[in-house]
Parts: C-alpha cells; sequence; structure tokens
C-alpha cells in the first residue's frame, strides 16, 4: 500500500469526527468526548506511521504528495486539492496531533461537568481537521482554506461559553481582529495567482529567481500581515488575551501550542519568498524583537494566571518570529522552538487549568498561594515546563532559545546587536515574570478566598485523565530541545524543506550562552525578591507607569479604539451620510422621477375610445413618417 | 399619387373580366395539413347547433366537452403534423397559397393550442361564484342580452341561465388564431383577424359581475378593434398596388425584383416604393395593435380589466402568440429584403413600449391593469427579439410566446380565485397580506410574478436571456440596454405585490381565496409547471424552438 494514501486520512479521521459529533444530535452525548479522542488518536497513529515511513527515505526523497481532486477545474485557473507531506508538514503534523490527542483526553476530565461536552469535542475534532488541512496543503488556495477553518473553531471554541457576554466579545474580537490578517492572505494569494498564474507551492517556489523584489516584498508584506493575524504578533496582537475567555483546553491547545503557531508556519513555508525579499525579512525580524518584548512586558504585571501565560506566548511566538525573520539561518531553530514551546506553554496551560479546575475556576494569582503541598503531581509538571520556558540550561527551551539568540546576533550590523540583545533581555524578562507565576500559584502562604457563593476552596489534584497529559508534556518540556539538538537532528531533518546557512556571530557562543543564562538568573533573582521574599498582597499595589500600562496590556485596546474604531465610526458615518444624501438621493430620485412620470402617463389613459383613437392615428401618422423618412436619409 | 388611373386602364378591369370563362380548376385543399384549424372551426360550428338543438340544461356539458376534445384533437393533429416533418423538410405552402404549412406555423399552432385548452378549463370554473338559486354559475352573463341590473337579467338568473355560447365563440376565436401566424397571403391574414377579434369582442362584453364595465371593455375594444382593421385593409390594398398581388411570396418576389413585368391595370402604382413603406407600415400597425404595442396599446388595460378574467387570460396569450406569429412572418417572409427601412421604427416602438409599459404599470392600483401594463412592456420584449432578424431572433420569440403564455393564463387564473362579496377583489390593497391567509395561492402567484420580472429558474428568465441575447447578436445592443432597465423598472411593481401579499397585514374586511374545481388547478398547475420546467430546464424547448424556427417562403 502506498503509504501517501494515508495523508487524507489524517484530515478525515477529525473532521468526520466534527460531522458526526456536530451533526448527531444528543444521542452521542454519551460517547462524543470519547469518540472524538478516539479520532484524534487515529489521526496521530497515521501520523506515526507515516513518519516512520519518512524517515525511512532517503533526506532528499521525503515528500510525499496525494492529489485528491481537482477542485475549480478552469481553464487559466487551477485549484487542486492535493496534499503535500515533507518534512516541515510532518513536523506539525505530530505535533498537532499529538498534542491535540493528549488536550482531548485532558479535556474528557476537564469538560465532565458541562452539558454541551460533545459539541465542544466536535469543535476540537473540527479544529484539528482544519489545522492539518493548514500544513498538509501543497498549496496557498488549498492552505487558506484551512487558515479560515482554524479562525472558525477558535472562533467558536473562545466563545464556547457564550452565555458569558465577556466569552462572546472576545470571540468576536478574535474573529474581527484575524480578519484583518486573512485580508493579508487573500491579497498575498491574488499577487502570487496575477505573478506567477499559479497558487501551487512548488511552481510558485520555482519562478522566485524570474521576479522583481518589488513582488516578492509585496507578496512577503502581505504574507506577514497574515502571520501578524493569527500569531498575536503586533500590531494584531490584541485578541489573543482575551481569548483566554475560552475553556483551558483550547487556550492550551489552540492559543498556545499550535494555530497561534500557524502564522510562523506561512512564513517558514513561503521561505524561498522572503530569502528573496530582505525588506519583508527585516520587517519580520522586527515584529518578532517588538513581539517578544511586548508579550513579555504584559506578562509581567498580569495577575489573572490564564493572561500571564497568554502574554508569555505572545512572546515566545515573538521569539519564532524574529527566528523566521532571520532567514536560512533561523528558519529551523524557529521550527525547533515551536515544537518545544508546543510542549512546555501547552504543559503550563493544562497545568493552570488544572489550578483552577481544583480552585473553583479561581483565575487570579493573588488568590493562589501554597498550592504546591496541595496538587503534586501538577507541581512537579508545571515547574519542569516552568524551567523549560526560562531557558534552564538542559531543558528543551534553553537549546531552541539559545539558538535563535546566537542567530539574531549572527544577522550582524547594527541589526544583529539589537536584534540579539533584545532576545537577551527578552529571556531575563521571561524569567522574571514566569518565576513571578510560580512564587505566586504555588508557593507563600494560602491566600484562598471563597467564590461568588461561598463556596471554600479545596485544591486537589485532578483526575488522571488530567495528569496523564500534563506528565507526557512534561517529558517532552525536559527532553525534546536535548534530544533534538544531539547531533543536530533537527537540523539536518528539516535542512532539506527549509535550507539552512550556518550563522557567524560577531562574539562567541559561549559569551553568548553565558550571558542568556546570567540573565536568565537575574530575572529570577529579581522575582525572588518581589514575590518569593516578601507577601504577596491580595490587592495589586498601584505599581509605576509602565505595570500600569501593561496591565492594560499596553494600551492596546485603547491604541485600537482611539485610532480605529473611532476612525472607523467616523469613516462609517460619513459613508452613511454619503449613502444616504448622494446614493439614496440619485436612487430615490430617479425612482420618484419614474413615479412621477408614471402617474403623468397614466392620465394619457383617460377612458374615452376618441382619444385613444386620436393616439392610434397620431402613432399611425408618426410611424408612416419615420417610414418614409428612412428611405429619404 | 399625382395621377388618377387612366381611363382605358380602369375600363381593363371590366374587360378583361368579360373574357369567357372555358373552367374553373377546382381548388387543391390539403385538408389533413389544415385538419387543426379545420377540427377547431368545425367544432365551433357544431358548437353553434349543439345551441340550437341540445335542451338547455346539458348545453354546458357538451359544449364543455366538444371544446375539450376538440382542442385535444387538433393539438394531436399539430404534433402528428410535426412529427411527419411538416415543420421542417415537408414544410411547404398549402391551400392554393393561402396558408403556410411549416415550422413557426406549427409552433405556434400547438401553443395556442394548449393556451386554448387551459383556458377552456377557466371557461369551464363553475364553482367560484356562489350558487344562484341553487345553480352553479360560472363567469359568464347569465343572458347577454338582458339589460343589467333589470328584471329580464334577475329572471334569467333565476331560471339558472347560462352562456354556453362562449364556448363556440372561444373555438372560432382559437381557430382564428390558428390561421393568422400561417396565413400567407395578405386577405387570409384579414380574414383570421377578424375571425380571431369578432368571437373576443363578444366575450369581452360577458362578465356575470361588473357588466356595464365589461361591455364598455367590449365596446372600446370592438370601436378601436375596427379602426385598427380598416388601417390593415388600406395598407393591404396599398401592397396590392404595390405588387399586384396579395400573396406574400409574390409581395416578396417584387421587393427584392426578382418580377418586373407589370401588371398593365397597375401601371402607375406597381413598383412605387412610397406605396409599399407606406402599406406595410399600416399592416404592421394592425398587428402593433393586436399585440399592444406602444402608441396602439390603449385598449389593452381597459378591456383586460373590463373583460370577464378568463377570457382577458386567454386572449392576453392567444392574441399575442398568434399576432407575434403572424408579424414574424410578415417581417421575416415578406419585407427582409427592406429591413433597413422598417427596423429604425420598430426599435423605436420596442423601445417606448417596453420603457412605457414598465413605466405606467407602477402606478396601477389594480391587479388586472397591473397585468395588462406588464403585457404591454412584454411586448416590448419580444419585439426585441422580432427585430433580431436572424434565426435566433425567431426561435427565441417562439420560446418567449410559449413561457409567457402559461404564466400569464397561470396568472389571471390565481386573479380569478381571489374574492369578495362584489367578486373578484382586483384592487391591490385587497391583496396585502394574502400570503398569511392563503400561503400557497400567494406562492404560486408569486412564482408566476417572478416569472415577469425575469428571474432565474424561471420560464421568464430564460425567455428574456434568449430575446436579448438574440437581439444583442443582431447589432441591437442599445435596445437590449433599454430592455434591461425597463426589466428592472418592472420588477419593482412585481416584487411591490409580492411584498403586499408576504409582509402587509391583512385587512380585516380582506377577500377570501376560493376554493377551484379541478378545472382551474389544472390551469394553475399547468402554468406553474411551465413556468418552473422551462425555467430549469429551458435547452429542450429551445432547441425545439431553434429547429421550428424556419419560415417557408
Amino acid at each position: 500500500m502506498n503509504t501517501e494514501n494515508l495523508i487524507a486520512l489524517l484530515v478525515a479521521a477529525p473532521l468526520l469526527g466534527a460531522a458526526v459529533l456536530l451533526c448527531g444530535g444528543r444521542a452521542l452525548d454519551r460517547v462524543g468526548h470519547l469518540l472524538g479522542t478516539l479520532l484524534a488518536a487515529v489521526s496521530f497513529v497515521i501520523a506515526v506511521v507515516l513518519f516512520s515511513d519518512l524517515v525511512g527515505k532517503s533526506p532528499h526523497d521525503r515528500t510525499l504528495t496525494q492529489h485528491l481532486f481537482s477542485w475549480v477545474p478552469v481553464e487559466g485557473f487551477q485549484a487542486d486539492v492535493s496534499f503535500q507531506l515533507d518534512q516541515l508538514s510532518m513536523t506539525f503534523v505530530l505535533l498537532i496531533t499529538g498534542v491535540g490527542t493528549l488536550i482531548h483526553m485532558y479535556s474528557i476530565g476537564y469538560m465532565e461537568h458541562d452539558e454541551r461536552r460533545r459539541r465542544f469535542f466536535g469543535y476540537l475534532n473540527l479544529f484539528l481537521a482544519a489545522m492539518l488541512l493548514l500544513v498538509l496543503a501543497d498549496n496557498y488556495l488549498l492552505l487558506y482554506v484551512g487558515w479560515e477553518g482554524v479562525g472558525l473553531a477558535s472562533y467558536l471554541l473562545i466563545g464556547f461559553w457564550q452565555h458569558k457576554p465577556s466569552a462572546a466579545t472576545a470571540a468576536k474580537k478574535a474573529f474581527l481582529v484575524n480578519r484583518v490578517g486573512d485580508m493579508g492572505l487573500s491579497i498575498a494569494i491574488m499577487i502570487m495567482f496575477s505573478t506567477f498564474g499559479t497558487f501551487a507551492f512548488k511552481p510558485v517556489f520555482d519562478s522566485v529567481g524570474d521576479t522583481s523584489q518589488g513582488k516578492l516584498t509585496a507578496i512577503g508584506l502581505t504574507l506577514l500581515l497574515a502571520a501578524c493575524g493569527k500569531s498575536a504578533q503586533v500590531p494584531l496582537q490584541s485578541w489573543l488575551g482575551d481569548a483566554m475567555e475560552g475553556p483551558t483546553p483550547v487556550s492550551a491547545l489552540i492559543h498556545a501550542a499550535t494555530m497561534v503557531t500557524a502564522g510562523v508556519y506561512l512564513i517558514v513555508r513561503s521561505g524561498v519568498i522572503f530569502n528573496g525579499a530582505p525588506d519583508a525579512q527585516l520587517a519580520t525580524a522586527v515584529v518578532g524583537a517588538v513581539t517578544l518584548m511586548f508579550g513579555a512586558i504584559v506578562g509581567c504585571a498580569k495577575d489573572d494566571i490564564k493572561k500571564a501565560l497568554a502574554g508569555s506566548t505572545m512572546s515566545q511566538i515573538g521569539y519564532m518570529v524574529l527566528a523566521a525573520g532571520l532567514g536560512p539561518v533561523g528558519y529551523v531553530f524557529a521550527i525547533m522552538h515551536l515544537v518545544t514551546h508546543g510542549f512546555f506553554k501547552a504543559g503550563l496551560f493544562l497545568g493552570a487549568g488544572s489550578v483552577m479546575h481544583g480552585m473553583n475556576d479561581e483565575v487570579d494569582m493573588r488568590r493562589y498561594g501554597a498550592l504546591r503541598k496541595y496538587m503534586p503531581i501538577t507541581f512537579a509538571t508545571f515547574t519542569l515546563a516552568y524551567l523549560a520556558i526560562i531557558g534552564f540550561p538542559g531543558l528543551s527551551g534553553f537549546f531552541s532559545k539559545d539558538k535563535i539568540i546566537e542567530a539574531a546576533f549572527a544577522k550582524g550590523g547594527t541589526e544583529g546587536w539589537i536584534l540579539g540583545i533584545t532576545a537577551v533581555v527578552g529571556a531575563a524578562v521571561t524569567a522574571f515574570y514566569m518565576t513571578r507565576i510560580m512564587l505566586m500559584t504555588f508557593f507563600g502562604e494560602k491566600r484562598w478566598v471563597p467564590d461568588e457563593q461561598g463556596n471554600e476552596p479545596h485544591p486537589h489534584e485532578a483526575p488522571s485523565s488530567m495528569t496523564i497529559p500534563m506528565l507526557v508534556l512534561a517529558v517532552g518540556s525536559v527532553f525534546a530541545g536535548g534530544i533534538f539538538s544531539l547531533g543536530d537532528r533537527f537540523l539536518k531533518w528539516l535542512e532539506p524543506v527549509t535550507g539552512h546557512t550556518e550563522g557567524h556571530s560577531p562574539i562567541s557562543t559561549g559569551a553568548i550562552t553565558g550571558a542568556t543564562v546570567a540573565c536568565m538568573l537575574i530575572g529570577m533573582g529579581v522575582a525572588w525578591v518581589m514575590y518569593g521574599r516578601r507577601d504577596v498582597p491580595a490587592l495589586a499595589p498601584r505599581g509605576s507607569l509602565l505595570t500600569r500600562a501593561a496591565r492594560r496590556d499596553l494600551l492596546q485596546d485603547d491604541f485600537n479604539h482611539v485610532v480605529l474604531v473611532r476612525g472607523g465610526e467616523h469613516l462609517t458615518r460619513s459613508l452613511v451620510y454619503v449613502d444616504h444624501t448622494l446614493v439614496d438621493g440619485v436612487v430615490n430620485g430617479t425612482a420618484a422621477s419614474v413615479g412621477g412620470l408614471s402617474g403623468r402617463l397614466r392620465k394619457l389613459q383617460n377612458g374615452y375610445v376618441r382619444s385613444y383613437a386620436v393616439s392610434m392615428f397620431g402613432g399611425a401618422a408618426v410611424i408612416i413618417a419615420a417610414t418614409l423618412l428612412m428611405r429619404a436619409v | 399619387m399625382s395621377s388618377l388611373v387612366s381611363a382605358p386602364a380602369v375600363h381593363s378591369l371590366w374587360t378583361t373580366a368579360a373574357d369567357p370563362i372555358s373552367k374553373i380548376n377546382a381548388p387543391k385543399i390539403e385538408y389533413g395539413q389544415l385538419s387543426p384549424t379545420l377540427i377547431v372551426i368545425g367544432a365551433a360550428v357544431l358548437g353553434v347547433l349543439v345551441e340550437a338543438f341540445v335542451p338547455r340544461k346539458s348545453r354546458y356539458y357538451v359544449q364543455a366537452f366538444l371544446a375539450v376534445v376538440a382542442l385535444a384533437a387538433a393539438f394531436a393533429a399539430v404534433v402528428g403534423l410535426a412529427a411527419g416533418g411538416y415543420g421542417t423538410t415537408k414544410a411547404h405552402i398549402a391551400a392554393m397559397g393561402a396558408i403556410a404549412v411549416d415550422g413557426p406555423a406549427l409552433f405556434l399552432q400547438g401553443t395556442i393550442l394548449l393556451a386554448g385548452l387551459v383556458s377552456i378549463f377557466m371557461f369551464a370554473e363553475r364553482r367560484l361564484d356562489p350558487e344562484a338559486h341553487g345553480n352553479r354559475v360560472d363567469s359568464f352573463a347569465a343572458q347577454a342580452s338582458a339589460v343589467p341590473g333589470g328584471d329580464t337579467e334577475k329572471a334569467a338568473i333565476k331560471a339558472g341561465f347560462t352562456t354556453t355560447e362562449v364556448f363556440p365563440l372561444a373555438l372560432f376565436a382559437i381557430g382564428g388564431m390558428l390561421v393568422f401566424p400561417s396565413a400567407n397571403d395578405l386577405l387570409t391574414l384579414f380574414i383570421a383577424l377578424e375571425v380571431f377579434s369578432l368571437p373576443l369582442y363578444l366575450l369581452c362584453a360577458l362578465a356575470r359581475r361588473k357588466r356595464l364595465m365589461s361591455q364598455e371593455a367590449a365596446v372600446k375594444y370592438f370601436l378601436l378593434g375596427a379602426f385598427a382593421s380598416a388601417f390593415t385593409l388600406f395598407g393591404i390594398a396599398l401592397l396590392y398596388g404595390y405588387a399586384g398581388s396579395v400573396s406574400y411570396a409574390t409581395i416578396a418576389s417584387v421587393v427584392d425584383g426578382s418580377i418586373t413585368n407589370v401588371d398593365p391595370a397597375l401601371a402607375d402604382t406597381m413598383g412605387n416604393d412610397a406605396l409599399l413603406l407606406i402599406g406595410m407600415a399600416l399592416v404592421g400597425m394592425g398587428l402593433l395593435f393586436k399585440v399592444g404595442a406602444v402608441p396602439f396599446h390603449m385598449w389593452t388595460p381597459d378591456v383586460y380589466q373590463g373583460a370577464p378574467t378568463p377570457v382577458t387570460g386567454f386572449m392576453a396569450a392567444g392574441t399575442k402568440v398568434a399576432a407575434f406569429g403572424a408579424l414574424l412572418r410578415l417581417l421575416y417572409v415578406v419585407v427582409p429584403g427592406m429591413r433597413w427601412d422598417w427596423r429604425p421604427v420598430m426599435w423605436a416602438v420596442a423601445i417606448v413600449t417596453m420603457l412605457g409599459g414598465a413605466v405606467v404599470a407602477i402606478t396601477q392600483t389594480d391587479i388586472k391593469r397591473l397585468l395588462a401594463y406588464s403585457s404591454i412592456a412584454h411586448a416590448g420584449f419580444i419585439l426585441a427579439g422580432v427585430i433580431a432578424m436572424t434565426p435566433d431572433g425567431v426561435s427565441s420569440v417562439l420560446f418567449y410566446l410559449v413561457a409567457y403564455s402559461f404564466v400569464t393564463i397561470g396568472a389571471f387564473a390565481v386573479v380569478t380565485l381571489v374574492r369578495d362579496a362584489g367578486g373578484e377583489a382586483t384592487h391591490l390593497s385587497k391583496w396585502a397580506g394574502l400570503g398569511r391567509r392563503s400561503p400557497l395561492v400567494a406562492a404560486v402567484f408569486a412564482v408566476f410574478l417572478l416569472a415577469f420580472a425575469g428571474i432565474p429558474l424561471t420560464s421568464g428568465f430564460a425567455g428574456k436571456f434568449a430575446v436579448f441575447k438574440a437581439a444583442a447578436a443582431g447589432g441591437a445592443g442599445p435596445l437590449v440596454v433599454v430592455g434591461v432597465v425597463s426589466s428592472a423598472v418592472a420588477a419593482f411593481f412585481y416584487i411591490r405585490v409580492i411584498v403586499l401579499m408576504f409582509f402587509s397585514e391583512p385587512k380585516a374586511d380582506g377577500p377570501t381565496v376560493a376554493v377551484p374545481s379541478p378545472l382551474t388547478m389544472t390551469t394553475i398547475a399547468v402554468g406553474v409547471a411551465v413556468t418552473v420546467v422551462l425555467g430549469l430546464a429551458p435547452q429542450y424547448f429551445l432547441n425545439l424552438a431553434s429547429q421550428a424556427g424556419v419560415f417557408v417562403r
């Protein structure tokens, strides 16, 4: 049997699950979650089979394609539904199906008391199908279908608790902001079609060499806009924090491990285009650097554990985008960090979910404290993921982040210094906010308060369906980076797809690693001084100007409101005015004049046969005269 | 014409006729090929005898049965002739050059017969009005000769009289309509015109309710029809003067110059182009009057409104089909050689017809008048296809006529159902909220309105698309633009009725919808079926029309 025929099954299994669960009705309420998890696992098993098949082939022969059918068979506009599985897609497929299956499993416990659990699993399966379509498509149009599909799933899941106005609003916000990015992708596809006459990966990449840099820069910048929307990068970052309104497994799967990294996938997949457009590349790197600081600063000030982690996600994706913006030096490391981040950030979110589960859904860290004694497994897994994300030597994050920082310095020139130092400082801030979360949640005194119904929290360890995924992810958080880096395995695996050039940084790699570790320790130390030695006040202190701004997400919503919402309102109002006066004026005027004409002509129909006869006679005279005149002319 | 006909020439008219007649050749008549017309006319004559000899009680049944059988038999005859190849390979001129048997003739005859058949069902409907003195009544006056509201009328109603003459009258009209589009000389054309017009004048006067209005409509129609006939006849005379013949083929040959020998009796007039142009204009005018083109349309709203609604539906469909058939034959067979003379004029007529019908319809408040103006606008659309002067033009017009006939009859059939104490409730305000009260009837009417408006998936769209496409291909682009603009204007008042039916509150004293017998139901069902089938799968019928689109000369 040809293994490439399995590719479609990767997508089909969760898609079938979504269809059955969403159309199946109440009858499936009792087995829906099991079915959804089973199909996710099926997809994962297929992924493993395909992976072992790919590994068995020679490195440059590891691309499988499957043509399913011709979608739009029009002359001059050929769109196919066909898949391409190469090392890059394979990496994503394993991450998506693997972490996805774990989070399905976790959700069985987490959503146990939710009466709409079947629907939740239907949406999760829909997400898996769309995300797999996104990374398996062999052309940009099909990728766009997956891109919109994950956007839809994200919208549905953020607003899953739609009875809460905040959740409904957050879903709408995520949807709207994502539309801006989607517009970028659709424009990029249009430019591609007009330039290359196709949007399939291979022919597009093959003809990049003959295309002007201006065109490539335009495509690159619009693709970057798309990536900013999906991956919550500045300036389209504002939706991610609010997206935490969704159930925590959703935050872990979609808004930490997989969907938000689709932007990174898009840039790396389009690496050939970006390589031909240095300006777009630089813009990408700058966006990444700005976002990594932005997210980190926001993460420092949040008291809501999920929002602090959301800031962290933004920041870590900033690292990936920065790496992707460095070109072939960084592509591999962007993806490597993406995968390790997938493990430890999903682990952190599942840990946060477990804490919330035990604390009556309380999210304010100022009301946690001392939980390490009550939730030992959660504490242990969270700690490992914590050490991984701050880049503690030997753990996953250390390897992947270190490579990105080196690559940033290797960019060379002033840019290299600025990007590199930003990345190092970012590591310090990361260590600070993550230590803060650790200390406020698991250490110190109990600051628990009863919930609105007056129930005292009784923190307890979560059921095994929740702890097992956490344990698995913790293993990944610890070892993934090391395994990938040992003998440059990950580099050799991805290189045939993304290409790679060795960077040469102006300072030695040892010095960079040392500086990074030092910065990390400083961050940890500052956090210890502020939150470990002192008591955490139950009410947040007023804080400095920066703290207050960071609590308000660095004023992003205020900025958007003043510039975009108000501006948009003014624009729509003036357009409505023009529509009412000018357009409606013309339309209504035409209608009124036709109506008036009708009323006047109607009077000719006066009911008298004599005047009818006159009209006929006159008509006959005119017709005869006109006929004769035609001959005369 | 500056000079009078010279005296010897006049004399020769007498003297040549005085030659001894040795033998009169018996005319050769192809009875088989004329059977559709002969069956219908024969049944009409039989119907007159039925009126004379069958007891009053059973006349209704005998007449209705006779009419239905005759029309069905005639339709079968048309199908038989078409299947026998008379529409294509065996097409020829029959009856000593008087009648053409060819594709367009058979196609239009089939259409007229089917339209006539479903109209006859409406004629025979006796369940809509409440029973009078225990007798079922139809849409027609109890006794046409009785003064409206007078004692005689009351006595006639009490006695249960009905005007069963409508069936033979309709059959005579249908017989005339069958000949009209197949007439191959001007005199046959004129006779056919009168044969189908005179019964229609009578039928218009026979409404059971609102008799005065009905009689007024009939008188108007008769006067204006007579006026138009006079024009036509004068035009025929001028054309005879031009060509020395009333035969289409001969006139065409004189027009294109293949006949040059001059009849000495007509030496002064033959070949005079002024006669040709004026004659054509006058004959054309008579036909434009029948199709209801502006500025000869003014009878339409008054007559459509006043006539009994089954008659309105019948003549709206039948007259249009027959008259457009005759117009096509005239333009395509007789004067294709002088199209540069008449096309600009026809352009103008088409434009004012489309715009005039659509614009004036906007301010109508009576559903029957609204449909009348709509029929004027549609006449304009069909004219756009006529003017194309291409094979596609012919076939698109044929298709449009089929589509339009059944939509129209169906729409008027629905109008007969919506009633209040005064009979049919035709004022638009009474139709408010009909969709809430009778969703099915309103939905059916909405289908017809959408077809009138030319919305896709209805026959109206397919027909309109076909004629506009043919017109554009025939070089009448601006005409198509005006047509589309008129369609947009027309869409307004069609949709307005839909809005009125479905989105307005029903009035407390609103009309009720009568439950008809299977007769009217059949009429409406056929209308809907044709509308939907021609809208969803027009290609088969378009192909049929284009196979039938070749005139014999």
